[in-house]
């Protein structure tokens, strides 16, 4: 089981490096931007006229927070599903170990 | 497969937002029985909302030369069911709307669509097609949470299109257009999200059996 997961990481990291070893697809005016601006930009080409009538309330007054907040976020998942499967790896060992204790007759 | 604050027509946000509303409703009912009814599962649940803050938060690049996110949606909806994720992606799409001015609030009813409603229960349908048909375990939670993820996006693309038709081609053409943009660039994160999905299950596997097992999810004899 333990293999099975690091030949799947790695399968992860291999389609993540790819891209950015690859030569980059030709006709791209930004490299790696995201596709949610894509889209916004696809829709302004389409409709010119169309005014977005809503504002964000808040927005990241830079990219340097921006990027801060995306890596509060990353890591406050992380540090919850990290703490759940360390508990669960821990609580299962335990018992693991309980067990071999009593079938050693101790 | 944020619509960013403001881009869909008023009409437009109200009908997803009354779309969705129900669904987030029932979700937040469905997690609070949870919650009482089975206590155990709680942490569990936790991660399955933190897995999918996790994801979401990760701009990833793909071969198209562009960069978008995975959903991490599909965990938790073939493990407590579609309805249970709607409240949990709803919790991740408000987050980036208020702090990050990803996404918005007029457009929080149609992204919750796409990513908490369609993409749950797309990811579910294929969980349980596919282990119907004897499917190994593995290869049924990679294909559910890849095209759980893959789905999330091309409903993100009928949604706009729906809004913006082409001037030429309608609604067919903004279909393909809006398509273009998300679909390709997705394919191999949606990969990723199905492989990263399934080195959870195994890990869920291993040391959550009782959790598994109290969730009815993939019982001894079927595995």
């Amino acid at each position: 089981m333990k293999r099975t997961n690091f030949i799947l990481l790695a399968l992860v990291l291999l389609l993540l490096i790819l891209p950015l070893i690859l030569p980059i697809p030709s006709g791209l005016k930004a490299p790696f931007s995201g596709t949610d601006n894509q889209s916004q930009a696809a829709i302004i080409a389409a409709h010119p006229d169309y005014q977005p009538w809503f504002e964000p309330l808040w927005k990241p007054p830079s990219s340097e927070i921006e990027g801060l907040l995306f890596a509060l976020q990353a890591a406050l998942g992380s540090g919850l599903l990290g703490y759940y499967l360390g508990l669960r790896r821990g609580q299962s060992q335990a018992r693991r170990q309980a067990r071999d204790r009593i079938d050693a007759g101790d | 497969m944020h619509i960013a604050e403001g881009f869909l027509p008023p009409v437009h946000a109200i009908a997803w937002t009354a779309i969705a509303l129900p669904f987030v409703v029932v979700s937040a009912y469905r997690v609070n029985r949870l919650m009482r009814e089975q206590p155990q599962v709680k942490l569990l649940l936790a991660a399955s909302g933190a897995y999918a803050f996790i994801l979401s938060a990760l701009k990833l690049p793909s071969v198209t030369g562009s960069c978008s996110h995975a959903t991490g949606t599909g965990l938790g909806a073939i493990l407590f069911g579609p309805s249970v994720m709607a409240l949990l992606g709803t919790i991740v799409l408000l987050f980036q709307a208020l702090l990050l001015a990803h996404g918005g609030l007029t457009t929080l009813g149609a992204n919750v669509f796409s990513m908490a409603i369609a993409g749950p229960w797309i990811a579910y349908a294929v969980f349980h097609g596919t282990r119907r048909l004897h499917a190994p375990l593995a290869v049924s939670v990679f294909l559910a949470a890849t095209l759980g993820d893959w789905g999330t996006y091309l409903v993100t693309a009928g949604q706009l299109a729906l809004a913006f038709p082409d001037p030429v081609s309608g609604i067919a053409g903004a279909v393909l257009k809006f398509a273009s943009v998300f679909a390709l660039t997705q394919v191999p994160l949606a990969i990723i999200e199905g492989l990263l999905t399934v080195i959870i299950v195994n890990l869920l596997h291993q040391n959550s059996r009782e959790e598994l097992d109290l969730l009815a999810f993939a019982p001894e004899n079927s595995r």
